[in-house]
C-alpha cells in the first residue's frame, strides 16, 4: 500500500479539505483548510483536484517517512521543509521516494504549512469530506490530529503529478506580523453606534493567545453596542465578526459552529481569510471597509490569479541542470 | 414578522434574509416556505442555506451571481410564496425515559415548580414542540413550546459530560444531546435514538419545521429499543401533526 509514516506529528497537523459543505443545516461545522490559497495551489502544483485533502501543520511541522514514489508540494508557512536533510524548495512538485524522510521544523513565517501528495490522501469521505474536525471526532484520520507511529494512505497510483512544476516568485505570499484585512459591514453593524463602527475600523487589535481553527479572540478598544450584544441566533460564516458583550471581537473561522447569539460587527471577505490564517497570537490586525460590490471584485480577481497559477503549472516547468535553472513553457504546434 | 424580509451581507459570499425579530412559528413557517421555494427554483450559485429561529443564512457563489441581482431574485421568490406549496409538518416521536440516573435532575424540576415527578412527565409529554432550528453541536434541534409549568432556570455548574440522548430544560427551552458533550441543562429522561449519525443520509434525525412528541417509555422498553438502534433495526413513529 502507498502511504506515508508520521515520525513525529508536530503540534497539530490534520487532513483538511475545502470542508464540509451543504450541512451546516444540521448543525455541522464545515472546517476545512484555513488558508484556501495556500491550500488549493499546493493541490495544483501535483496536479491534483483543488479541493483534494491535504495535510495542515501548524507552528511546528510533523518529521514523515515517505512510504510511496511519487510527488509531493509545500506551501503556506515556511516550516524549513527538508527532504532527507537536504533544504527543498516549497511552492514547487517535489519527487520523492519510497523510504525518503520529509521533515518539517518550527515556522519562521507564517502559521500553517500546507503538504499535498500527488493523487490525494485515501482516508474516507465523511459527509463527503475528508476534513478532521477535532473538537467533534469526525473526519480525516479517526477524527483526531496525526500522531506518531500514524500510517496515511495515500493514492499515489491516481497521480497526474510531473516534475518541476512551480509558481512565479510575484504569487508566493510574503507573511506578516502586522495585515491590514477588508471587511464588509454588517450582518449586524446597526447594533453599533457609528463611534464603535469608527472605532472598530481605525484602531489596531491584537491576535491573543485564544486563536485556534474555531476562531481569533482580539484584544483592543472595546466596541459598545447600542441595541444589546445578543441577538436571536442566526448563521456563522467564515470571517464572520462576533461581537459580545465584553466587546472584544473574535473572528470566526473554519471550525466554527453552525449558529450563534452574538452580534456581528463584519465579516472578513474570503480572499483575506488567508491572510488572517497565517497570523497567529501577538500579531496585529486592522479592519478596511469595503463595500459588498467591491468585496465580489476582490474575489473575482483572487479566483483570476489562481486561473492564472492553474494554466502556468500546467503549461510550464523548470529543470535545473548543476547550477543553472532554466523554464520551460510548453506550447501547442 | 417584517412586512418584508431584509437581505443583510454576510461578506462576499453569504447574505442572510431576516424575516423577523422574534421567535415564532409562523416566522419559522415562512422560513420554511422561502427555503424550499428557493430550493425548488434552482437558482443557480445557491451553495448552502442554513435556516435558523428568524433568517435563512444563503452561502453563494459570486462568480454565478452577484449580491444585487440575487437579492432581486429572492425578493421575487418572496413576493410570489403561497402556502400551498409547502408540506404538511410530521410529527416525530422521541420515545424517552423519564428520572432515575437517565435524568438525574427531574425531581429538582419538580420541586422548583411545586410539582410531583409524574405530573413533570405528563406536562412534558403531552405536548409536540416545533424544532425551529439544529444548531450549536450536530443535530442539536432548538424547540419550541414548552408549558412554562416545568420552566427551571440552567445549573449553576454545568456538567462536564452528558450522555448523548439525554433529555434536558434550560429556562423555557427543552432539548435533546445528539452527542456526548458538556451542557448546563437540567436532564430529566434520556432516549435510546440516535439523532445523529455522521454516516447516515441524512446523518440528523430531526429536520427543522417538524415537531418532536416525547413518548414516555419504561426500563425494559429503553434497553429494547437501544439494543433495535444499535443493531440498525429501529425506525422512529412518524405521525401527522394534528391542529
Amino acid at each position: 500500500m502507498d502511504m506515508i509514516k508520521i515520525i513525529k506529528p508536530g503540534l497539530l497537523t490534520t487532513i483538511q479539505d475545502n470542508g464540509r459543505i451543504g450541512f451546516q443545516r444540521y448543525g455541522i461545522p464545515v472546517a476545512g483548510a484555513m488558508d484556501d490559497f495556500a491550500f488549493r495551489v499546493a493541490n495544483i502544483l501535483v496536479g491534483n483536484d483543488e479541493h483534494e485533502a491535504v495535510l495542515e501543520a501548524t507552528f511546528m511541522g510533523p518529521i514523515i517517512e515517505i512510504g510511496f514514489d511519487g510527488f509531493i508540494a509545500i506551501t503556506g508557512a515556511n516550516m524549513s521543509p527538508k527532504l532527507n536533510e537536504k533544504n527543498i524548495h516549497m511552492w514547487r512538485s517535489i519527487e520523492v521516494h519510497k523510504g525518503d524522510q520529509l521533515s518539517l521544523s518550527g515556522a519562521i513565517e507564517g502559521l500553517r504549512t500546507y503538504i499535498a501528495f500527488g493523487g490525494g490522501i485515501g482516508v474516507p469521505e465523511i459527509m463527503k469530506s475528508k476534513s478532521t474536525y477535532v473538537r467533534g471526532s469526525l473526519g480525516g484520520y479517526n477524527g483526531r490530529k496525526l500522531m506518531e507511529g500514524d500510517e496515511i494512505p495515500i493514492d499515489a497510483s491516481k497521480s497526474k503529478a510531473k516534475v518541476g512544476r512551480y509558481i512565479s516568485p510575484g504569487y508566493i505570499p510574503r507573511y506578516n506580523n502586522n495585515n491590514v484585512v477588508r471587511v464588509v459591514l454588517g450582518p449586524q453593524d446597526d447594533h453599533f453606534s457609528p463611534e464603535a463602527i469608527e472605532t472598530f475600523l481605525n484602531s489596531e487589535y491584537k491576535i491573543t493567545a485564544e486563536a485556534d481553527r474555531m476562531g481569533y479572540r482580539l484584544e483592543g478598544p472595546k466596541l459598545t453596542h447600542v441595541k444589546g450584544p445578543d441577538i436571536i441566533s442566526d448563521g456563522i460564516v467564515s470571517g464572520s465578526v462576533q461581537v459580545p458583550g465584553h466587546g472584544s471581537p473574535i473572528v470566526m473561522m473554519a471550525d466554527r459552529q453552525t449558529t450563534g447569539g452574538y452580534t456581528k460587527i463584519a465579516t472578513v471577505i474570503s480572499p483575506d481569510l488567508p491572510i488572517m490564517a497565517q497570523m497567529g497570537p501577538g500579531d496585529t490586525v486592522r479592519f478596511k471597509k469595503v463595500s459588498v460590490e467591491e468585496s465580489q471584485n476582490i474575489l473575482f480577481e483572487y479566483e483570476e490569479i489562481i486561473s492564472n497559477i492553474k494554466y502556468r503549472v500546467e503549461n510550464s516547468f523548470i529543470i535545473q541542470e548543476t547550477d543553472k535553472l532554466y523554464n520551460i513553457t510548453i506550447k501547442k504546434l | 414578522m417584517y412586512e418584508k424580509a431584509r437581505f443583510l451581507p454576510a461578506g462576499d459570499k453569504s447574505l442572510i434574509i431576516e424575516f423577523g425579530d422574534s421567535i415564532s412559528p409562523e416566522i419559522n413557517k415562512k422560513i420554511r416556505d422561502m427555503y424550499l421555494a428557493i430550493e425548488k427554483s434552482g437558482l443557480d450559485g445557491i451553495i448552502e442555506m442554513v435556516p435558523t429561529y428568524r433568517s435563512i443564512l444563503v452561502s453563494y457563489n459570486p462568480l454565478n451571481i452577484i449580491y444585487e441581482d440575487l437579492c432581486h431574485k429572492l425578493r421575487e421568490l418572496e413576493d410570489n410564496l403561497n402556502d400551498s406549496g409547502s408540506e404538511p409538518a410530521k410529527v416525530v416521536e422521541i420515545p424517552t425515559i423519564y428520572g432515575g440516573d437517565y435524568g438525574p435532575d427531574i425531581e429538582f424540576v419538580a420541586q422548583h415548580n411545586d410539582l410531583s415527578v409524574n405530573e413533570v412527565i405528563e406536562i412534558h409529554s403531552s405536548r409536540d414542540y416545533l424544532i425551529y432550528m439544529l444548531g450549536f453541536t450536530p443535530g442539536f434541534p432548538y424547540l419550541g413550546g414548552m408549558s412554562e409549568k416545568i420552566e427551571t432556570p440552567r445549573l449553576k455548574t454545568p456538567r462536564t459530560k452528558i450522555p448523548a440522548g439525554s433529555v434536558g430544560i434550560a429556562g423555557k427551552q427543552t432539548g435533546i444531546y445528539p452527542i456526548d458533550s458538556p451542557g448546563g441543562w437540567q436532564l430529566i429522561g434520556r432516549t435510546p435514538v440516535k439523532l445523529f449519525d455522521p454516516f447516515a443520509e441524512p446523518p440528523v434525525l430531526l429536520n427543522p419545521g417538524d415537531y418532536v412528541r416525547f413518548v414516555p417509555i419504561d426500563e425494559k422498553e429503553y434497553k429494547y429499543i437501544l439494543k433495535q438502534v444499535e443493531e440498525n433495526k429501529f425506525t422512529v413513529n412518524i405521525a401527522l401533526l394534528d391542529k
